[in-house]
């Protein structure tokens, strides 16, 4: 991945917000905002008065039931970059998506979307600001009884009075980015995973949003598609200065494209950096999560008494 | 001693606590299901613009059962007019067969049987429908395209099984009369004239034809509201869905028999 | 749009289908038809008891059913029932000398109002009375007579 742009080294700019560590020790280097770092390299948006974080979250905490997923975490997204957010399988990645968009409320704490305060909108600003938003769901969500061009033209039809010719123009167009233009007319159960979930992001960047939301976007793909949207998400920020945040467990590839990558496990930020400092991180459960290792920090063994003494106990259970 | 008394106390109230769970539980569902009936009501605008959604809905709750409740119908009037016959012709009043017929299926057996049959044939595929559709992400993907789910997919399926639930039970009542004829009249020889003419005389059309169109009118809305809350508050998985199914099918069910004993109460007890 | 096309068909026959149905049962089974057949002309008759005389039993003449009892109300001066029917068109031939009898239809049926007619050449028209009447039989009272009756033979 020959890519050079909005790679800063990590020691340029200092003088964003000190984040709170995880528990394991994170290294003390990584622990500044990505905004400042990241951003100006990038166009920042004029109406933004000057705000270089697109999203800005301060002391969120969400709990699910009686489980902590989220304990007073802060979190920064950088305008016109490719954020990931990796972790374990079930360390709240995707509840962290649906909080930035207003899918759920947050128990305490605040979540800034380009100024307006997510957790607090009411209905109709919180539609409107979605209009802004793409969101790449895991399984495409694309509308099971409607084509593939209905599916793009959805939002269109929904949220614009545009003429039949025009809007066609447009759907082609957005459907020649992920390259489906030739499968206009399939049915979504017509389609391999990956086609799915190209027709669901052109269906995402059919508004032209500010920023894109992609949930797991690797998970369960075969090599070349994943490879197919690996440069798709990055083709896409780069030509329409968009705002990408990546959750995904699929550390190559995501490091592959990320501009700045938060590590979470157990409710707090474990580690964050660009790739190169994420790479040089000697932590021993971001290496561990980073490598792939069998065994660290986080055990193979589920919590469970001496294997000999659980054997040696007679009688059931 | 106090062991065995604890355990005695934990005996006996533990079930009182799980019975106070249950009705907790029931309570803040039916309160989940009042908030989505809000909601689902609140897109009734909406759904005039686009009368399209509702068509389709039409079809798919009423054009779609029309099969099963004819048959059904036909079914249940010539029961109807096998057993009448034996009873009535023991008290030499075969000639109010018409009549047995026609009071039973258009006060009670028309509303009733056709909800039932609704709750089966089109409630379990709306719950399915609307269950796999939040597993399958797409109500999430609606919304993040800012666009209403409860509006959108709900509303338009609610008014078609409020729409189609009175139209079937006039169907199904009608055929029911024709099956009630066929054996009466064609098979058992009562007489023709008798047959609609003491029917006519003692079916009201305010009393009896139009209490039962009101009634299959709430039968529509229990049946589409259930079997929409259910597929709309499923767990959404696989599992989820399918309990879900089932649980819309036995709640229509039994609100449609229930919400029966009341209104008739109301209706028929003067 | 074929599709939508063909669902639009569909539903439109489903709606139709749903319509024809109940105008079935408006018109064939219930007693709408009957009703609406507003037009003829009403007579009322005056009973010392009604009975259980109900609004819509038959009027009939000769086994005839030939009308309607339109209402049943209460005279409050001379605590008579009041009668009014409307009897059909086509029967214009009613003599003012008609008996109006209050029948039971078998041993335990419905209650109708019979016609007998007199020999008068004057026929009933709209708002006429008929002044000749026989009250409803009520069978706790006939009962009560007979045992009556049979207790004081037995006296004597």
């Amino acid at each position: 991945m020959g890519r050079g742009h909005n790679d800063h080294p990590p020691d340029s700019t200092p003088g964003g917000i000190l984040i709170g560590d995880g528990s394991l020790g994170a290294a003390g280097s990584s622990t500044k905002s990505p905004c400042a770092r990241v951003a100006p390299g990038v166009a920042v948006n004029p109406v933004s008065n000057g705000d270089d974080c697109l999203v800005r979250i301060r002391g969120l905490s969400f709990s699910h039931g009686s489980r902590v997923i989220f304990d007073r975490v802060d979190l920064d997204i950088p305008r016109g970059a490719v954020t990931a957010v990796m972790g374990p399988s079930g360390t709240g990645k995707t509840t962290l998506l649906k909080l930035i968009s207003g899918q759920l409320r947050p128990d305490a704490g605040s979540i800034e979307v380009d100024g307006e305060p997510v957790q607090a909108l009411g209905r109709a600003a919180l539609y409107q600001l979605r209009r802004r938003m793409g969101m790449l769901f895991q399984s495409g969500a694309l509308l099971t009884d409607l084509n593939v061009f209905d599916n793009v033209a959805y939002p269109l039809r929904e949220h614009t009075d545009l003429k039949p010719a025009i809007l066609r123009k447009l759907v082609l167009l957005k459907l020649e980015a992920v390259g489906l233009r030739g499968a206009r007319d399939l049915m979504p159960s017509e389609l391999s995973g990956g086609m799915a979930r190209r027709v669901a992001l052109a269906r995402a960047i059919a508004l032209d949003p500010m920023m894109i939301l992609y949930d797991e976007p690797f998970t369960g793909q075969d090599p070349i598609s994943m490879g197919v949207l690996v440069t798709l998400i990055r083709q896409l920020n780069d030509a329409s200065r968009m705002t990408s945040i990546v959750v995904s467990h699929d550390v190559r590839e995501t490091a592959s494209i990320a501009d700045f990558i938060y590590i979470i496990a157990g409710g707090r930020v474990m580690a964050q950096g660009t790739p190169a400092m994420i790479a040089a991180e000697r932590s021993a459960w971001v290496r561990q999560f980073m490598d792939g290792l069998a065994d660290g920090p986080v055990h193979f063994h589920y919590p469970a008494p001496a294997l000999a003494a659980d054997l040696l106990t007679r009688g059931l259970g | 001693m106090g062991r065995r008394a604890r355990a005695l106390a934990d005996g006996l109230l533990n079930p009182l606590a799980r019975l106070g769970q249950r009705g907790l539980k029931a309570l803040a569902g039916l309160g989940r299901a009042s908030l989505l009936l809000v909601g689902i009501l609140a897109g009734s605008a909406q759904l005039l613009r686009r009368p399209r959604l509702l068509l389709a809905q039409v079809y798919n709750v009423g054009v779609l059962s029309v099969l099963i409740v004819a048959v059904s119908g036909f079914f249940v009037g010539m029961v109807l007019g096998l057993q009448g016959f034996y009873v009535l012709s023991q008290f030499g009043a075969k000639e109010s067969l018409g009549v047995m017929v026609a009071a039973s299926l258009v006060r009670e057996l028309g509303p009733v049987v056709t909800a039932l049959l609704v709750a089966g044939r089109a409630g379990s595929a709306l719950t399915a429908e609307i269950g796999l559709m939040k597993a399958t992400e797409q109500l999430s993907g609606l919304e993040m395209m800012a666009v209403d789910p409860v509006h959108r997919i709900l509303t338009p399926r609610f008014y078609g099984g409020l729409i189609s639930m009175p139209l079937l039970a006039a169907l199904f009542s009608a055929v029911g009369v024709l099956g009630g004829y066929f054996v009466g009249v064609g098979l058992l020889g009562v007489d023709d004239g008798a047959f609609f003419g003491q029917m006519q005389a003692k079916i009201d059309f305010r009393e009896d034809l139009v209490n039962g169109v009101i009634k299959s009118l709430v039968f529509g809305l229990v049946v589409a509201w259930i079997s929409l809350f259910q597929g709309y508050d499923a767990t959404p998985t696989s599992e989820g869905v399918s309990r879900a199914t089932t649980r819309a099918v036995v709640h229509s069910a039994l609100a449609v028999l229930a919400i029966d004993f009341v209104l008739t109460a109301l209706m028929f007890g003067n | 749009m074929a599709k939508q096309h063909t669902i639009e068909v569909w539903v439109g026959a489903f709606m139709a289908v749903g319509f024809i149905a109940l105008f079935f049962l408006a018109m064939q089974v219930s007693n709408l038809s009957a009703n609406a057949a507003a037009d003829g002309y009403r007579v009322s008759a005056r009973f010392t008891n009604a009975g259980s005389l109900k609004a819509r039993a038959p009027v009939s003449m000769a086994g005839v059913r030939v009308g309607r009892v339109e209402e049943v109300r209460l005279d409050k001066n001379t605590y008579e029932a009041v009668v009014v029917m409307r009897i059909d068109k086509g029967v214009d031939s009613i003599p003012t000398d008609t008996f109006a009898n209050i029948f039971t239809a078998g041993l335990l049926g419905e209650q109708y109002v019979g016609l007998q007619p007199g020999g008068s050449q004057d026929y009933l028209r709209d708002g006429d009375e008929i002044t000749q009447t026989q009250s409803a039989l009520i069978l706790e009272q006939l009962i009560g007579q007979f045992l009556f009756k049979k207790a004081e033979e037995g006296g004597k």
